[in-house]
């Protein structure tokens, strides 16, 4: 016990002597909860359209005015002539181009049928997509809303007609921001986990100082623990951090209860520890390391399921998904900050973390050698 | 017959291919300065990493301090102290920081800590110096400060690897007068260097080439070997028979 205390008085000295560290674990949680969320949000929004108006009616002036009343549409040309909108496409000043077709009104009017032509730029797939099926949902409204008043001249009967709607349970206002915010929040608590821990051990490598430590009779697993717990706190002061700016910013209280959520992440920072141990016991240098941890922390996060719902991936990403431990943090920090939790809910994610914590411990433990 | 605290018995280590140490044999008594003379890639270094319980032996025997170097590092590391060719204290730490810290892992009590610390600190003179980083150190005192810090818990035996490179002639006198008290104190002190005026200080040399001992015996002894007027031109004759490539 007497070794530790002498460990972790030494390591906290070098950490708070190390301006960059103290930066990175101040500021960084702070600033990227304060920009992240903001600007990842799948709301679709400003999608640009080029009209080609033919027809030139009453009933075109109608949808116009409700395409360009909803929050997603920018109206940015309306010309008569297809080639020109298709044009914009073509220079990306529209992602859009909805035709109206002469004789729009009469032909509605008569043969009850019209069509519209919507012709979409599909480079940016997820803009493309929901932007046409923006266009046809307000289009459809528009067009029921035709039909009844069609209808309803002559005959006093309005056709039946059935609207599904939604309540969105956890997050009333589907405010993405509310989504996004535990799952950032759980990356940053994996990168300043991991990167610490891995580089810490591999820089006393790089220097030479570990050789001076390995030739004294200190025990490994002392070594080791000293080097852990203080990188298990600066983990949860990052984690507490990220609590408080949610809360402030974005007044993301917990639902669940903050025990079980120190708790579970009490477990998460021993795995994520562990595995920047292991990182640092293959890597002989600094930028080894760095590369090692890179190519896990890009993989972590792009199939998390922070960007892209698991649910949509392929069935052989989705078995990856088990083995990803930012996954499982991500999926508790909702469950008890979105949902509320309880210990029960989340045991058979704690003890997965559990067994990855001391998986990944043994494995670097055993790697470690004070003797080569 | 004095005691022999490094007992070495055909001790070789291969990296793949390459022999770094072969096969070599050599004893060491107590309280006695220990040259291990060799050029740059000899295999110095490796056989005192052995010895130290940081790298593992090919084959051979060796005791260090009445320890297996195989199973009983451990128990060596609490009887040896090492500097290594590289300067390894922390250097984001403080003088004092430093002592501190390898008195605690070397299992001393806050007493004795406190006590070395003065003690070293008013030896080396280092008292103006005491709360500075270690990285703002000249070289020289750097060196004092690592070799007193292997030395901070009196181990039997000190492993110094090149203590002196690069440091001015005043200083590495100065450091032979801490290797001295060292050794005066009943430490057994294992060195090498390529200052063949500092081998002229040690009572016993072996001297390395292409990673066997071709040589071991006093200075004086050598010189008579060799016919050779100084250490200088002992070590140019057997030096000059290596083949291995550097």
């Amino acid at each position: 016990m007497r070794t530790i205390k002498f460990l972790l008085y030494k390591e906290f000295k070098q950490i708070f002597r190390n301006r960059s560290i103290v930066a990175l674990i101040l500021f960084m949680p702070v600033m990227q909860l304060l920009i992240l969320p903001w600007a990842a949000d799948y709301a679709v929004k400003n999608i640009n359209v080029a009209l080609v108006d033919q027809d030139h009616s009453t009933y075109t002036q109608e949808l116009i005015s409700k395409i360009s009343g909803s929050n997603y549409f920018n109206i940015v040309s309306t010309d008569a002539s297809y080639d020109k909108a298709y044009r914009s496409i073509e220079s990306d000043a529209a992602d859009l181009v909805l035709l109206i077709p002469p004789n729009f009104k009469r032909d509605l009017v008569k043969n009850k049928t019209q069509k519209l032509f919507l012709a979409v730029n599909a480079i940016n797939g997820t803009k493309a997509n929901l932007g046409a099926a923006y266009m046809q949902e307000v289009i459809k409204e528009y067009n029921g809303k035709l039909q009844t008043e069609i209808h309803s001249v002559g005959r006093n009967s309005t056709p039946h007609r059935a609207e599904v709607t939604f309540s969105n349970w956890y997050n009333p206002h589907l405010s993405y921001k509310v989504f996004m915010v535990p799952g950032i929040l759980a990356i940053l608590v994996t990168m300043v986990g991991g990167f610490l821990s891995a580089l810490n051990i591999v820089k006393e490598k790089e220097v030479g100082t570990i050789e001076q430590v390995n030739v004294t009779p200190i025990k490994k697993h002392h070594f080791i623990l000293g080097k852990m717990i203080p990188f298990w706190v600066l983990g949860n002061v990052v984690f507490t951090l990220g609590l408080i700016v949610s809360w402030v910013i974005y007044g993301i209280v917990p639902v669940g209860s903050l025990l079980l959520l120190y708790g579970f992440i009490a477990v998460y920072l021993l795995a994520v520890l562990g595995f920047g141990l292991l990182v640092s016991t293959y890597s002989e240098t600094q930028q080894q390391a760095m590369f090692v941890m890179y190519f896990f922390m890009m993989v972590f996060i792009l199939m998390g399921g922070l960007f892209t719902p698991i649910e949509s991936m392929p069935e052989w990403a989705q078995e990856t998904i088990k083995i990803n431990p930012l996954s499982y943090l991500i999926r508790v920090l909702r469950m008890i900050v979105l949902k509320g939790s309880t210990f029960s809910d989340i045991v058979p994610h704690l003890l997965t973390i559990a067994l990855f914590a001391i998986g990944l411990n043994g494995w670097a433990m055993l790697n470690y050698k004070k003797t080569n | 017959m004095e005691e022999v605290v490094i007992q070495a018995d055909k001790l070789t280590k291969k990296f793949g291919d390459f022999t770094a140490t072969d096969a070599i044999t050599f004893q060491v008594r107590k309280g006695e300065i220990f040259g291990f003379l060799g050029a740059n890639g000899a295999g110095k270094t490796t056989a005192m990493r052995m010895l130290c319980g940081l790298s593992v032996p090919t084959s051979g025997e060796a005791k260090v301090a009445g320890f297996d170097i195989y199973k009983e590092t451990e128990s060596i590391k609490k009887n040896i102290g090492y500097m290594s060719q590289k300067f390894s204290l922390y250097e984001d730490l403080t003088v004092v920081e430093n002592i501190r810290f390898f008195g605690g892992i070397y299992g001393l009590n806050n007493e004795q800590i406190k006590n070395k610390t003065e003690e070293l600190i008013e030896r080396l003179g280092l008292t103006s110096v005491r709360k500075e980083l270690v990285v703002d150190l000249p070289l020289g005192w750097k060196q004092k400060l690592s070799f007193s810090i292997a030395i901070i818990h009196q181990p039997k035996i000190v492993f110094l690897d090149e203590p002196t490179g690069g440091v001015d002639p005043l200083t590495r006198r100065q450091f032979w007068e801490l290797i001295y008290e060292a050794a005066h104190n009943g430490i057994t002190v294992f060195v090498t260097t390529h200052y063949m005026d500092e081998a002229e200080y040690c009572d016993r040399l072996s001297i390395m080439v292409d990673g066997k001992i071709k040589a071991l015996d006093t200075p004086k002894n050598l010189k008579m070997q060799f016919e050779a007027e100084s250490m200088d031109e002992v070590f140019y004759k057997l030096a000059r028979q290596a083949t291995r490539a550097e």
